[in-house]
Order: C-alpha cells, then structure tokens, then sequence
C-alpha cells in the first residue's frame, strides 16, 4: 500500500480555491503585459490597461482549469516518455538556476562558469535517481544576455534525459525554443513530444511581470509545458498564516493557468511553486524550513484536486556547505513532496536559498532521492500467506540467507545505496580513511563523472545548436563560444 | 518625563502606528516641543526597539512596524517643527529603489524602513525605477546616499547604468552609492564603480553610516 500524506481536508481545499477565485475578481491580477491582458479581456475579464490589472471572472478561470490535461509526458532524446506528469507519480529533477558554485572543501562559493555546468551534467546524466536534468547552473563566463539559452544548450549535448528549464527574457525564450526544436527535428515534434518544460514565475502578490506573462504565453501557443512557480512568502510577500499563503498561491497559478489556456486550450501546464515561509529573524527566504515544505504539500494538494500535475522546489537546504543541516534539510523535503505524491520535486544539489549548487549535495541528495522513492513505493504484499510459509519453513535454525526466498525478494524491497551511505563495520570505515558524507560524496562525484557516456548528437544537429547559440552570443557581444574542454 | 511621552515612546516600541499617531497630537495638545518628542521620546524608543531585535526578543515584522509607528508619530509632529523652523537632526538622506526591470520590492523595503528608523530620512521610489528617476530624485532630495537593489542577474547591469548616469550628470561626487540585491557583492560593486555592497537592512545602515562618518 502506498503512503499518502496530507495537510488539508477535502473542505479546506475547496474554500482556499473558492477564495482564490473571490481573488482574481477582487482585487485582481496585475499584468505587465498588453498582449494578456488584452486577450483577458475579449474573454470577459474586467481589464484596466491603464492600471495593467485583469478582474478574471470565476467562470473563465474554471474554464481553463477543465481545458488544461490532467497529465503529460517529457520525453528524452531516443523519443521515450520517460517523466510522466500526472497522478501520483513521483520524479526528481536537480534544483535550478544557481548563480553560485561551492567547490569541494570550500567554505566560499564562487561564480559558476562552462566547465562547471558540463561536470554538472555529466554527473546529473549519470544519477540514475534524477529523472530530468535542470539547467542548474548560470554560467558567468558568457553575457549574461545568453546566459538563460546557453545553459540549456549545453544540457542538450550532454545529456539526453528530459529537461526542466526556464528563459531570463522574452526574447531569449525564442532563441531556447529554436533549440529544443532543433534536437527533436522541428517545432511540431516539440510540441508533440516536449523534451523540456520551462519555469514561469508570476511575482508575489498576484503580479505577472512582462519576461514571466510572455513566457507563459509563449509555452502554449507552441505547446511547450510550463510550469507555475508561484512563491509567496509567508509574513512579506504573502499572508503569514500557511493556508492564507496557500490561497494567494493558488490565486496566481490560476491566473497564469487562466492566461495559458486562453492562448491555446489544451496546452500542458503543471500546478508547482517555489513558497517559502520567510525568516522573521533574518529576513531571508528559508527553503528548508518545514512550513515551507507544509505550503508546498497543501498547495501540491490544491494542484491534484484540481487534476492538475503537480511541481514543488523541495530538497534543498539553506546550508552554505554540505552539512548536517544539508541532509536534514534536503531529507524532509523530499520525503514530505514524495509522500504527497508531487510528480516534480526540484531541488536536489541546491545550497544557499536556491542560489548556490554543490555537486557533491547532488550526490548525497540523489540517495535521499532513491530512498523518498523507495518509500513512496510503500509496503506490499508481496505474498500470501505474508510470512507463515517463510518462517515455518526456516524454522528455529533462523538462517533466512540461505533461503531462496530471500534472493528472490531482497533487491525488490530494499533501496541498495551507493557508498556514499555508509553502512560499514567502524573497522572498515576507518580503513577507507574515516570519510565523511562529503567526502565519499566528492570520491563519487569523480567516478560517476569518469563514467560519463557521450550522448553525441548527430553532426548536422549539434552544429546547429552551435550555430544557434553563438549568434545569440555574437548578438550579446561575445565573438566565440567558451571551450567545452573535454 | 511626561506621562504622555512615555505613552508614546511606548507606542513606539509596541508598533502602534494609529496610537503614536494620536499621542504625538496630544504631546503637542499639550505644548510639549516637536523636537523634545523626537529626543526624549520617539528616538530612544527606537534604541529599544534595537536593542530588542539584537538580542532576538524582536523579530522583522516587530521593527517593521515599529518603524511604521515612529512614521505615524512624525507625520503629526514634522508640520509642527517647520512651523518652528525647526529641524530634527538627521544622519542623511537616502534616495533608494529597485532599478528598472526588476519588480522585486521586500529586500530594498527591509532597507528603506531599517535607514529610516536609524535616523535617516529615506526616499523610497519602489520598484522597477528608470534611470532618469533615480538621477531626478537624488537632484531634488540633494540625497548623499543611493541604494540601488537587484534581484535579478539580468537587472543587475541596471545598477551600473545608473552610477554612469550619475557621472554623466555630473551628481556622482557627491552622492556615496550603495547596492545590493541576491547576485549582487561587494566585487560587483567593485566592478561597476559603486561605493559599497551591503548584504542585509542591517548591514546597510552600518555601511551606510560608515560612508558618511556618522
């Protein structure tokens, strides 16, 4: 039987989206972008283009919920649906966007550059517990015009596992299209079978910016998947109560879900947030805090009721090196999102807010991933009688290794870690020279990066994305791309 | 002191914007001096306030409204003073703002408010500010300091195109520039020829004191 965790009753739920769509008649959403608003407005919202605010009647909003599917694909390279969005399933991606790179053995993080997000994919390409790849890290060595569309390109030569993305501008948006496009042979292809989903984040409270509203727009007339990152925090951007942070949540990711559906029906969009309950000692945004992961599993529930796929930014820490508080962190966040069965839980490998990655985080977190799996997997009956056969049958001698019975169950019940867990005798861990989690951590960082296997594109392919990315470059004036290494 | 300037010093420390507000009116009701309720009153109010939040009794929201209440009480109190042609003391004056393309307001708030209740007098022109409006405001306002936040890596080079805009006028010499933001540091600043970098409210008003000497 499958575990199920929930914090709201099936009444509560229906009041935060009642108040929600209460919300998006009064006060309204605020739309930075003339194109949504006014195509709010041929549907029957209440649109101020002065004031750039949109009163979204109730009716249109529900409209657009019943439009959107219920579940989807993401598919890798060889054209497999390998990352289901939908129901209950469960899948990892690492966390994105980190502006800072924190080295082995160091306490100070510094600016990622190209070599660090190719070693970051590899190893991403290589944990097998990570079911989509993320453009995790923001590369400084590139004008920071591209720095959203070369990320993607070189998670597109380096990997052929899905991928979660997002653009920093309007245009670049375009530009990262053209690339998808490129690798699974055209716009239609993409549309039918999307290798990527790309973040969109209407701003707290109920604001959509320019770059995010166009973005959104832009996802569904191409059918590209978006998903909503709505991010109140608690007591400064958002109500402080967490049911009160949960129905502004809900009240943005149901404009952005009105809007959306409006531009093209039908087009895939998932219910996801990035909510945090805000420090009111430091006036920081702690990812790792447990109220944070409480508003993320209600909101995740508002998304099913709702039959909508689901996202949630959990298993990070607010740690600045991998730590103790690393695993405390990273662990209850994943388990809380997998328990409540939330189909993408970004976050692994993520320090700092969000804002710096570790790969030797990603490392550990990627055993905290297997065993959040694992537990989602629940306890079955694997047979009947459940253990009377088994045990009369071993008897009082009590030696169960010997039996067949154990070879044929144990791998299928137990989650088998890699060394990074160690499960040693003291003797032999000391013999290993009395590592510590980072450190087995950074050991296997190597190896599994040692063990990457190109995934080359074919030539006419990747000299486009080549072609494609350094125009863009060229445009932002840089001559050449960086060197790949490798 | 009176009883009514202890009220209001308590106010203050409570966070009760409406009943500051009320006491102010009745301290000057009952002829006390603007500038004694500012001194005797308001000002060591807000040292408690400090003190409170240092040793972790008070917590954001608690200083935030705090500052909000001490806001209240001077808006009854400032027409009284230019009446007198009096003035309080102030440490300086702050033009600050979220530069253009970035409509991120908590962080730059969480500055604007700590300054203020420091004792400068802040100029808070919201988000998404073109640079024009930062150059207007630090001319008219005569401001010594600009804080200019970004929360985005792709706005950032907005906190660079307003210190060039400063030069450009001519208003550089005289205004000390301070940034910050999430992807901003101390080497951005370095880089895009700003004063200083603070990463926090309270690190800002003592980055910014430590500008100005004071």
């Amino acid at each position: 039987m499958r575990p199920h965790l929930h914090f709201l009753s099936r009444g509560t739920i229906e009041r935060v989206i009642s108040e929600a769509y209460d919300l998006l008649i009064d006060p309204g959403v605020r739309v930075h972008s003339e194109r949504a608003l006014r195509l709010l407005a041929e549907h029957g919202a209440d649109v101020d283009l002065e004031a750039q605010v949109a009163r979204i009647p109730a009716a249109l909003a529900r409209g657009a919920v019943e439009t959107a599917p219920s579940s989807f694909y993401l598919y890798d390279a060889t054209g497999a649906p390998t990352v289901h969005y939908g129901g209950d399933d469960v899948q990892f991606d690492p966390g994105s966007a980190a502006i800072e790179v924190l080295d082995y053995d160091k306490t100070e993080s510094r600016a990622p550059v190209t070599a660090d997000l190719v070693r970051f994919i590899k190893l991403a390409d290589g944990l097998d517990a990570l079911d989509a790849v993320a453009t995790s890290l923001v590369c400084a060595d590139v004008p920071q015009e591209i720095a959203d569309l070369y990320r993607l390109y070189l998670v597109l030569l380096y990997t052929g596992k899905p991928v979660v993305t997002g653009a920093f501008a309007v245009e670049t948006w375009h530009t990262m299209k053209d690339l998808l496009a490129t690798v699974v042979g055209s716009a239609e292809t993409l549309a039918e079978k999307p290798r990527a989903v790309f973040d969109v984040c209407p701003s707290p409270p109920l604001l959509w910016s320019k770059i995010t509203c166009e973005n959104l727009m832009d996802c569904a007339q191409y059918g590209i998947p978006a998903e909503l990152v709505s991010m109140p925090l608690t007591g400064a951007t958002g109500p402080a109560t967490l049911l009160g942070a949960v129905v502004q949540h809900a009240a943005e990711n149901l404009s952005g879900v009105t809007i959306h559906q409006l531009v093209k029906p039908g087009s895939p969009i998932v219910w996801g947030g990035s909510p945090a309950a805000f420090d009111m000692r430091t006036g920081t945004p702690p990812m790792g805090a447990i109220e944070t992961m409480m508003i993320d599993c209600a909101y995740a529930e508002v998304g099913k009721y709702l039959r909508l796929p689901t996202h949630a930014y959990l298993g990070m820490s607010d740690s600045k090196v991998v730590d103790a508080q690393c695993g405390l962190e990273s662990g209850s966040g994943a388990l809380l999102g997998a328990l409540t069965g939330i189909n993408m839980i970004s976050g692994p490998g993520m320090l700092d807010f969000e804002s710096c990655f570790s790969l030797e985080k990603l490392i550990i977190d990627a055993e905290i991933v297997g065993m959040a799996k694992r537990l989602v997997a629940g306890i079955d009956e694997r047979e009947t009688p459940l253990g009377l056969d088994i045990i009369r049958q071993v008897g009082h001698a009590g030696n169960f290794l010997t039996t067949r019975h154990t070879r044929r169950w144990f791998r299928e019940e137990l989650f088998i870690p890699s060394g990074v867990v160690d499960r040693d005798f003291r003797r032999n861990w000391e013999a290993k020279g009395s590592l510590d989690a980072a450190a087995r951590a950074h050991n296997r960082v190597e190896e599994v990066i040692a063990a990457y296997e190109p995934k080359p594109l074919p030539d006419e392919i990747a000299q486009e994305l080549e072609k494609i990315t350094l125009q863009a470059a060229q445009a932002a004036g840089m001559d050449s791309l960086p060197e790949l290494g490798d | 002191m009176s009883d009514i300037l202890n009220q209001l010093q308590e106010a203050v420390i409570a966070g009760e914007p409406e009943q500051a507000h009320e006491l102010a009116a009745q301290a000057l009701e009952a002829g006390i001096a603007p500038l004694d309720a500012i001194d005797r009153s308001l000002n060591p109010g807000m040292q408690i306030v400090g003190d409170k939040y240092e040793c972790g009794d008070y917590f954001i929201p608690d200083l935030m409204m705090a500052a909000e209440a001490m806001k209240a009480a001077m808006e009854k109190l400032e027409p009284e003073l230019m009446a007198r042609q009096e003035q309080r003391q102030i440490l300086g004056t702050v033009v600050i703002g979220t530069v253009e393309g970035d409509i991120h307001e908590i962080g730059k708030s969480l500055v604007a408010t700590m300054l203020g209740a420091a004792g400068f007098q802040v100029h808070d022109l919201g988000v998404d500010v073109p640079v024009d409006r930062f150059i207007e405001q630090v001319k008219a306002t005569n401001a010594n300091v600009l804080g200019l936040s970004a929360l985005l890596t792709t706005t950032m080079r907005n906190q660079e195109a307003v210190i060039e805009a400063l030069k450009e006028a001519g208003l550089r010499e005289g205004v000390k520039v301070v940034i910050g933001g999430a992807p901003a540091s101390p080497e951005w600043a370095a880089t895009i020829g700003a004063d200083a970098y603070a990463e926090n409210a309270n690190e800002a008003v003592d980055v910014v004191k430590q500008l100005l000497e004071v």
